[in-house]
């Protein structure tokens, strides 16, 4: 269906190619797995397949892209629009239109389809999605779970032979991605559709994957094979395979069903072990929120929250998209004014006092870490942070060079990889030292290694007695991670407790060492190798 | 008769607006202007429907009363309107030689106060009548209901017609990061700050959008020969300026006759044939057109009563004398035709109840961001 001959593809002022000799063949009715760091050439690979590169990256392809028979150099996107749907990483700036339905039908508007098939295959579609309920909505009200359903519906309705889809998930939380991911099986088996996806969040794409698609990167060969053969040996694992080479099964499992069905043996080995406790007792409070109540016209965000968070723990709040997380970040870091109750960081509110005063008690790198930089370089960046919190110059450098050693002074912030932007962002939040750092969905784009390496700086913060506050959807992290967890829904917390008891009480929030290794209290696979080995 | 709850063609209410407009460009009697006020108000209160756009009228009669302001403003500190009934007397500023002709300051006449003040309201009414338009019904979805020869051209606008929601929501989120990155978030010196990244993120953005929007068929040629697409422009094009060319004429009094009405016919002719090419060979369909019927008819003919009324009045009637200072009458013909162009208020057809329930539809937070759109209003 989609075949790649001897592609390279080379962006313009780049001195090596992003992809070399790529040989792929993947045939129709395969759900294929596109893994790799961040970087490495995934998004290019996928941009290929209808044409957007080189037609609208500019660059230079070598070989032959063909796509049901139709070579990408003779049509561009436009042309393939009938045979490749196409969904980017970020719905919202995918959006033609303003309504669910006319999204909907906009490319099928585009390519002449017939009105009486038009109205057939939108209602089909919306059902297909589970859109109904909101068809006359505006686009941007709806939540990012179903804003990505739409973006998915709208290239659906043109009815594509190939479905290519970056990133789908990413912002999603865990309920949302399992409804996006559960539609996207739905149209391979009952559709046969071709459908090519890359994801950083492997936990939850890989058991549904035909094939994976691996790029190291770099320009070096791409390697292509079933799952279990492929992720034995790739740098990028979910933590369900980690677990399976760890205890050496075989084959390899890919879904927490088949590790449980095998994980027997391991479980009695584990069952006189305790895991390693987190929590390292109570501590001094840094920050106290009492029934606060925030409002967005008539809609509560937060409802009475009461929360207290101690010097020298991560905190992870999680929740569906809409929960109030959000919301309550920029009530503790005071962007907010709370409409009711108390909030107190190191002993005084944060809203309505001077901005300079309260970085220094309370920092947050926000949803999109780029909101923070302004600059045209990380040098010029580095040293305003050191004017605006008022330390010695050199500073932020200093921090970041922890952070991330490898960035170069001298590049532009928007030019920086996902991670590297991420520890620009904090070392500028660092540089005033406060004591509550506060972070909103970091891990988005990330992969594996830039997590881990986030993971160590957080834990490192802690034990120099921050008080550390993530908003997340990733379970994963938060088992590594987090001493407590907060669980929030309908702006109030309905869930707090030390992270091993709250993520293995509940279904959606378990990691999935914790799903293969239930009752016992596991959650990651370092605890359970350090376990093993001691 | 009983009538299915249905809204209206868009292109409806904008031709029975434009026809009030036209008429209030043709008049100057403030009697009239306040008439043809008090009919868009009542019909926009009696046929708007629930959506955010809907409040614009306000919005509009509030530009159009600065309108007034600012014209009786400029006149009275740099008035030239000779009269004898002055008002009073401001001191006059004395200006080098060069600027002879400008005087500021001066005696101030009550001619001339009538005169700007008879002028600012007809522009005021005009903008009423698009705020009317716009409070009807959303201009997007006039966009939607180009022909299929524009319509490519209708995406182009509707996208650009997201910037200024889009571009507010950026700054609200970077004044909060201002703020987090310990700097003030108000002041003119933090704006002059805001306007780079607002707009690298707005160009960021435009670039993934052409992006998806060229992977979704955006720009398609399709089956049709170059000949045909290269006619088909050429014929729009040219319509469409002979169109702008004979309104400009229509409008001002001192063009000759033959740019009005038969270069607005020519004009009419080649553009409809442009648009007929066009929706024959296109290559694009549209979904869920609004339908044009009866209901259209009628309010569009109710505009147009108006305008003819007040077109074919004598024009003592419609232009109320200034000089010397004169009561405006209130001439019957016009009267008649406002009459008419209040009627849509119960001929078309009523609106269907929003989806789901009967109460305002849901306003769920948007998807959450850490610091949501609407903030930086209540934040201020």
């Amino acid at each position: 269906m989609i075949r790649f001959e001897a592609v390279s593809v080379t962006y313009p002022d780049a001195t090596r190619p992003v992809l070399r000799d790529v040989e792929l063949d993947i045939p129709e009715g395969e759900l294929c797995l596109v893994v790799g760091r961040t970087g490495s050439g995934k998004s290019t690979l996928l941009r290929c397949i209808n044409g957007l590169v080189p037609h609208f990256t500019g660059g230079r392809l070598t070989g032959r892209v063909s796509v049901d028979g139709r070579d990408t150099r003779v049509f561009p996107p436009r042309e393939l629009a009938d045979t490749v749907g196409f969904v980017g990483q970020d719905p919202l700036t995918g959006f033609v239109t303003d309504i669910v339905e006319d999204e909907l039908a906009y490319g099928m508007e585009s390519l002449g389809v017939a009105p009486h098939v038009m109205r057939r295959r939108v209602e089909e579609t919306l059902d297909l999605l589970g859109l109904a309920d909101v068809r006359d909505r505006p686009l941007l009200s709806l939540s990012a779970g179903q804003q990505q359903r739409v973006a998915i519906g709208s290239v659906l309705t043109v009815h594509p032979r190939v479905l290519v889809l970056d990133e789908p998930t990413s912002a999603l939380d865990p309920a949302a991605a399992e409804d996006v991911l559960s539609a996207l099986t739905r149209l391979v088996h009952d559709l046969g559709m071709t459908v090519v996806l890359a994801e950083h969040r492997l936990e939850r794409v890989v058991q549904y994957a035909d094939r994976v698609v691996f790029v190291p990167g770099q320009g070096r060969p791409i390697e292509s094979g079933p799952p279990a053969e492929l992720l034995a040996h790739t740098p990028v694992a979910p933590p369900v395979v980690e677990l399976g080479r760890l205890a050496g099964w075989s084959p390899l499992p890919l879904s927490v069903r088949d590790a449980r069905r095998a994980a027997g043996p391991l479980r009695a080995r584990l069952a006189g072990a305790t895991p390693p406790t987190r929590s390292s007792g109570r501590r001094s409070s840094v920050a106290e929120m009492r029934g606060v109540t925030a409002a967005y016209g008539d809609v509560l965000a937060l409802r009475g929250v009461d929360l207290t968070v101690h010097r020298g723990e991560v905190l992870a709040v999680m929740g569906r998209n809409g929960a109030g997380k959000s919301t309550l970040l920029s009530v503790l870091a005071g962007l907010r004014q709370p409409s009711a109750g108390v909030v107190s960081v190191v002993g005084a509110p944060t809203h309505d006092r001077p901005a300079r005063d309260v970085i220094r008690r309370v920092g947050l790198v926000p949803h999109e870490p780029t909101d923070l930089l302004w600059a045209q370089s990380v040098d010029v960046e580095c040293a305003e942070a050191d004017k605006d919190a008022r330390v010695e110059s050199g500073r932020t450098r200093r921090v970041l060079a922890e952070l991330a050693p490898e960035v170069d002074g001298d590049m532009h912030p928007r030019d920086l990889s996902e991670g590297q932007r991420l520890s620009l962002a904090l070392a500028i939040v660092l540089a005033s030292a406060p004591p509550l750092v506060l972070l909103d969905e970091p891990t988005r784009g990330l992969d594996y290694p830039a997590k881990h390496r986030l993971v160590g700086i957080l834990r490192d913060l802690t034990s120099r007695d921050h008080g550390v506050v993530l908003a997340t959807h990733d379970v994963e992290l938060a088992a590594e991670l987090a001493d407590r967890i907060v669980v929030m829904a309908e702006g109030e917390v309905v869930a707090d407790g030390p992270a091993g008891e709250v993520a293995v009480a509940s279904p959606v929030f378990a990691p999935q060492v914790a799903k293969v290794l239930a009752p016992l209290p596991w959650l990651t696979v370092g605890e359970v190798a350090a376990a093993i080995a001691g | 008769m009983t009538r299915l709850p249905r809204a209206l063609h868009p292109a409806a209410w904008w031709g029975w607006a434009t026809a009030l407009a036209v008429a209030a460009s043709r008049t100057t009697n403030p009697l009239l202007l306040g008439l043809i006020v008090s009919v868009t108000a009542y019909v926009a209160v009696a046929r708007r429907p629930a959506t955010p756009w809907s409040r614009s009228y306000v919005v509009f009669l509030r530009i159009g009363l600065a309108a007034i302001a600012i014209r009786v403003t400029l006149f009275t500190l740099l008035g030239t309107v000779p009269g004898t009934h002055i008002l009073v007397t401001l001191p006059e500023v004395p200006l080098p030689s060069w600027m002879a002709g400008v005087r500021l300051g001066g005696p101030v006449s009550l001619e001339g106060v009538l005169a700007a003040l008879y002028d600012g309201l007809r522009l005021a009414v005009i903008l009423v009548c698009v705020g009317a338009a716009n409070t009807l019904t959303s201009p997007r979805r006039l966009l939607k209901s180009l022909p299929s020869a524009l319509q490519e051209a209708g995406v182009a606008a509707t996208v650009a017609l997201a910037f200024a929601p889009q571009a507010v929501m950026s700054v609200g989120r970077l004044r909060s990061a201002r703020r987090l990155r310990g700097r003030p978030d108000t002041g003119l010196r933090s704006l002059r700050g805001l306007a780079v990244p607002v707009l690298e993120g707005a160009l960021d953005r435009s670039v993934d959008l052409a992006a998806a929007m060229d992977a979704r068929g955006f720009g398609r040629r399709g089956p049709t020969p170059r000949r045909v697409r290269r006619a088909t422009a050429a014929l729009l094009l040219g319509g469409l300026v002979a169109i702008l060319a004979s309104s400009y004429a229509l409008i001002d009094d001192s063009a000759p006759d033959v740019l009005g009405f038969p270069l607005l016919l020519a004009g009419g002719v080649l553009a409809g044939t442009g648009f007929a090419l066009g929706a024959r060979t296109g290559g694009r369909s549209r979904y869920r057109p609004d339908p044009w019927g009866a209901a259209e008819w009628l309010v569009v003919g109710c505009g147009v009563v108006a305008a003819i009324c007040v077109s074919v009045a004598p024009s003592g009637d419609v232009f109320t004398a200034t000089s010397p200072p004169t009561a405006p009458t209130l001439p019957l013909l016009p009267l008649a035709g406002f009459m008419v162009a209040l009627l849509p208020a119960w001929l078309a057809p009523p609106l269907p109840r929003p989806r789901g329930s009967t109460t305002t539809p849901p306003t769920v937070p948007v998807r959450e961001r850490w610091m949501p759109a609407d903030d930086w209003v209540t934040n201020r």
